[in-house]
């Protein structure tokens, strides 16, 4: 089994942060870490060489010099190549995890590269690539070097991997077929089981993680703040005149409510193909709660509340999508000296 | 959008009939409105009073808004 192996510029023994412009090169043989990679591999595998690339290089002009680093490893004719492992360093791991996606894209090669799993590197190319987790810091190359040596062995000899949990790389986040000894109503019973007694179990469907923002302060009066309205729920204009989508929006828009007192029926429609419209065309108060909000500021409860109002379709939507269009929305109520949001999410 | 209004610095009350989702997710300031086909309406009331129920749901986002939470906070209009 023929091995390649992806090195940066300090681990490759060229130099620091000064040599990080370091081109990419090809050494024979094993170099740094791959001599203990080597020695793990044993009879398996042979390191036929090592190409190296200035961690800057790469990480300032990955699409010019990615290119460049797969053709040096494509002439080493390898089974299987090895990059890193990168542990926390940020540029070190983009650049293991381009190179190995452009060796299996470009050549069909398998490829598997190792660092922490908080390297910004994994969230972007988990998916696309084999990753091996390791420490944050270069203490745990030992064991690092173990399991890439491990999968590497598989991957060479073209054997497919199992789940992520038992091969032990970080979940890619596929689904692949597998008999299983009992039918998924016996399998969750023993999971409600195991759980009443409490015994660790481990679930068959992982729920997605949702981060935390710190909430900002309060408003201090809400008499004297500028309020802005926000809504998801796809309430246009009569005739939709932007084409605002469905489903999957690809666009947030600001319609003017200057001399808005009270949204009057058949003056808008609802762009969402998630729930049922009739309420909200009937009275389209019952989605953004423009008569409500004046009457308050009438009464001097709201200090000031913007004459626009900003509106997407949440219907599908694909999550980081949505958070795009919010940040572009957050852009333009700084530009309008908002102090505060009202949101209806349907 | 909520959590990046509030990223942004923005303080969000979120009108939603699905609180529960809200949490999960991490919204800061949640507040229960009606059905998700109309959070910010009661089909069922006399047009007065559902108007006037709207202003109240308002008044419980102005609370949301003023009022100091740490995480995912649920507020329900005083009845």
């Amino acid at each position: 089994m023929r091995v390649v192996h992806y090195l940066n510029q300090f681990f490759a023994g060229v130099g620091g942060e000064e040599r990080a412009d370091t081109p990419p090169t090809s050494r024979p043989g094993a170099v740094g870490p791959g001599l203990a990679l080597q020695r793990l591999l044993g009879e398996d595998g042979e390191i036929v060489g090592t190409v190296l690339c200035g961690d800057g290089l790469v990480g300032d002009r990955p699409d010019a010099v990615v290119p460049d680093i797969v053709v040096l490893i494509e002439a080493l004719a390898p089974d299987v190549v090895i990059a890193g492992p990168a542990f926390n360093a940020g540029r070190y791991g983009l650049g293991c995890a381009r190179v190995c996606a452009a060796v299996s894209a470009r050549l069909g090669i398998p490829a598997l590269a190792a660092m922490a799993p908080d390297n910004a590197a994994v969230e972007l190319h988990r998916r696309e690539i084999v990753i091996v987790p390791t420490t944050a810091t270069a203490i745990g190359m030992p064991d690092a070097l173990a399991a890439m040596a491990r999968l590497a062995r598989r991957l060479g000899r073209g054997e497919p991997l199992g789940p992520a949990a038992v091969e032990g790389y970080v979940p890619r986040g596929r689904r692949m077929n597998a008999w299983a000894p009992a039918s998924a109503s016996a399998r969750a019973l023993a999971l409600l089981e195991a759980r009443l007694r409490g015994e660790p179990f481990t679930t068959e469907v992982p729920l997605p993680r949702y981060d935390r923002v710190a909430p900002p302060p309060p408003v201090a009066d809400p008499a004297r703040m500028r309020l802005a309205l926000v809504t998801e729920c796809g309430l246009v204009p009569a005739g939709n005149p932007d084409r605002l989508e469905w489903v999957r929006a690809s666009k947030w828009l600001r319609y003017g409510l200057g001399g808005v007192d009270d949204l009057a029926r058949g003056d808008y429609e609802v762009a969402h193909g998630g729930y049922d419209a009739a309420f909200g065309v009937e009275d389209p108060d019952r989605l953004l709660p423009v008569d409500a909000v004046r009457e308050l500021a009438r009464r001097g409860e709201i200090g000031e509340v913007l004459d626009a109002y900003y509106v997407t379709c949440g219907n599908h939507g694909v999550l980081g999508q949505m958070a795009t269009h919010a940040r572009e929305i957050a852009a333009d109520l700084r530009r309008q000296h908002v102090d505060s949001v009202l949101l209806v999410a349907t | 959008m909520a959590k990046e209004l509030e990223r942004s610095g923005f303080p969000t009350a979120t009108v939603t009939s699905l609180a529960a989702v809200a949490v999960k997710v991490g919204a800061n300031r949640i507040v229960c409105g009606d059905r998700f086909s109309h959070p910010c309406g009661r089909p069922g009331l006399p047009p007065a009073e559902e108007r006037a129920w709207r202003v109240e749901l308002v008044r419980t986002a102005l609370r949301a808004l003023a009022t100091h939470v740490d995480g995912p906070t649920v507020f329900e209009l005083r009845s």
